[in-house]
């Protein structure tokens, strides 16, 4: 597709989005529109090879779930354009990053604003933890530390049977604390898997709060490296950092990118909630007002109109 | 005396794989233990080792069943649902990807004890939306287990036997079609995996007994249609007994229940099997003894239908198998 927006203009727009939906909502997964909106601009917008969108503009309500004789069902990955052999995939290993990954859907042209009035709703496929039948989503990820595993055995096949197109699994830190993550990566190493590549959010945050708090992860980098791939660290706000990130030659070892990122970027008000930035509420009417008035002005949009509660 | 056939799986497996280049062979570190340990070897290209890490393997497989293969996992039964339960859910069965899940040492088959034997496995997989069960209960279903579990449109459950396996049956699993072993009209006697071989260990003594047995042999466990079931009901006089190498509750006999219960057949059921216990590690016929799995438990669940003893002794069944724990035919111990 042409890129009809900067990268940055599609992060900036990602944080509009998040921040507007979140205030009409009386919450949301803010902080991750915040570490993220630079990666998730970044994938859609350049690093991925994708085809047009091949799913409509507004996503149709949830079709059921797979089962025999639901011939009706389609997963999200529609949105990221045809499986054909020479384009990428894309999996949302963080799968609460839902919200973020559908606005970036917006920014590109690959789904309509509308599509975002849908969150969260009833009978719709919009869900809050992205479902395989969700825009932009192809697996379930919602039980985190599956998505890597997944990746890497699409990568063998894709692989194995001569296709050019690469397969890019976005992580979350947290996802480290999972033993699986490292059974993956140990597998993709061992098998050579080289066409898969991984983006990880690293905004030290979790649930529950600090990750040094919840359980020390300790040096990922190094740890990665050992495990067999090739490990880069950036700043995760910097587009040329991860430009240079995703060009590291990684010839028979995945690639796996660690973005360091600020989990209050660009709303610098939500440093007065750290450390639980995981899910933000607004505690009462007059913190969101005054949220809503500092942060739309760092993002340089007018403040939210909020209908009295 | 019954045919043995020594590592059915084995050829069975590598036969049919080579004529299907999109099966691909899944090992978690029970190659020989799982018979494809020739297979990797003359087959290299064809076979992915993903070693001690199940939960991993479980989710690459759903990854290369999106790149439209069709992967056989094989490890013992136990590890291919209690450790990766969640990554079965979110990986395969959710999606119905094609991923067939060669399970070895269902129940007490083994004697390694709580860690190794697939007590429940068959419980679990009932419950998944999605998920087919299939289970072996001699040389020939395994010899056909491979086509049978790949002409399934969604992932699938298998319990393989492995090892020296009995002959009991000529023609190949039919998946969805139990197999009718005696047409008697006392009793019917349902019983799937090795448990029909117990039944049939028992049959010539309730014969001359005076019990008339009916006898069927469950291969199909899920989807299972309950019509061919009931009608069999209908036809015997007293009621229905099943025997599994399972615990009674969530496998065969849970589902006959079940089928008896809303189909409103009022006739008495006797469920065999591991009674709310797990059990330890010892040989197969120690276990099935000691366990109330055997022949003898069988003839004591009919005696309970009929209300009467039929006066058959230990030495009137037929002479169980008494396989050595470490012989030849077994790749190791385990």
């Amino acid at each position: 597709m042409d890129n009809r927006k900067s990268t940055q203009d599609v992060a900036l727009g990602i944080r509009r989005r998040v921040f507007e939906h979140s205030m009409r909502n009386n919450g949301g997964y803010l902080s991750q529109a915040c570490s993220a909106a630079e990666q998730l601009a970044f994938l859609y917008n350049e690093a991925l090879n994708l085809g047009d969108p091949t799913l409509p503009a507004i996503p149709k309500p949830f079709a059921g779930v797979p089962r025999a004789g639901n011939d009706e069902y389609v997963t999200g990955a529609g949105y990221n354009g045809p499986f054909e052999p020479q384009y990428d995939r894309l999996f949302i290993a963080p799968a609460h990053y839902a919200l973020v990954a559908y606005a970036t859907l917006i920014e590109t042209g690959r789904m309509a604003p509308e599509g975002l009035e849908m969150f969260n709703r009833d009978g719709s496929s919009v869900e809050m933890i992205g479902a395989e039948h969700s825009p932009g989503m192809e697996v379930h990820n919602g039980t985190l530390g599956i998505g890597l595993s997944t990746g890497a055995g699409l990568a063998w096949g894709r692989k194995r049977r001569g296709e050019t197109g690469k397969v890019c699994v976005f992580m979350s830190d947290g996802e480290v604390q999972e033993g699986q993550t490292w059974e993956a990566v140990q597998a993709a190493a061992h098998h050579g898997i080289d066409n898969l590549w991984a983006l990880m959010d690293v905004n030290d945050q979790q649930c529950d709060g600090a990750m040094d708090s919840v359980m020390d992860v300790r040096d990922i980098a190094a740890k990665f490296r050992t495990f067999g791939a090739v490990c880069v660290e950036v700043d995760a706000h910097d587009l040329d950092a991860l430009r240079q990130a995703k060009a590291e030659p990684h010839e028979g070892q995945p690639l796996i990118i660690l973005a360091r990122s600020s989990p209050t970027h660009g709303m610098s008000f939500l440093q007065r909630r750290f450390p639980r930035l995981h899910y933000v509420r607004f505690k009462t009417t007059e913190e969101r007002d005054e949220m809503n008035a500092a942060i739309a002005e760092e993002l340089g949009i007018q403040p939210v109109e909020l209908e009295a509660h | 005396m019954v045919e043995m056939v020594n590592r059915p799986y084995a050829g069975a497996f590598e036969k049919f794989a080579v004529a299907n280049p999109d099966v691909l062979c899944l090992s978690a570190d029970l190659t020989s233990s799982c018979e494809i340990d020739g297979f990797r070897d003359r087959h290299p290209e064809q076979f992915l080792s993903l070693g001690m890490a199940e939960q991993n393997m479980m989710s690459f497989a759903g990854g290369l069943g999106l790149a439209g293969f069709r992967p056989f996992l094989h490890s013992f039964g136990v590890f291919l649902y209690r450790r990766p339960y969640d990554q079965l859910m979110a990986s395969v069965a959710y999606p119905r990807r094609k991923v067939r899940l060669m399970g070895f040492l269902p129940g007490i088959t083994t004697p390694g004890g709580m860690t190794h034997q697939a007590i429940e496995d068959v419980a679990v997989m009932r419950s998944i939306p999605n998920m087919t069960i299939l289970e072996t209960g001699d040389a020939t279903e395994v010899e056909s287990i491979c086509e049978a579990a790949d002409s399934i449109d969604g992932p699938v459950y298998c319990r393989v036997l492995r090892g020296s396996v009995p002959r009991l049956f000529d023609t190949p699993i039919e998946v969805g079609r139990m197999r009718e072993l005696a047409m008697g009209e006392d009793v019917l006697v349902v019983t799937s995996g090795i448990a029909t071989e117990e039944a049939l260990r028992a049959r010539d003594a309730l014969s001359g007994a005076g019990v008339s047995i009916r006898h069927l042999h469950i291969n199909t466990i899920k989807p299972f249609d309950p019509q061919p079931l009931l009608d069999h009901i209908a036809s015997v006089k007293k009621g229905v007994v099943v025997l599994e190498n399972h615990v009674i509750d969530g496998g065969v006999g849970s589902l006959v229940a079940e089928i008896m219960a809303e189909n409103a057949v009022g006739k008495p059921l006797v469920r065999l099997g591991l009674r709310d216990t797990y059990a330890h590690g010892g040989s197969r016929a120690y276990l099935m003894k000691h366990y109330g799995l055997d022949a003898a438990a069988l003839v004591a669940g009919i005696e309970k239908i009929i209300g009467a003893k039929t006066g058959i002794t230990e030495d009137a069944l037929a002479v169980a198998r008494v396989d050595a724990v470490h012989s030849a035919v077994k790749a190791e111990a385990l």
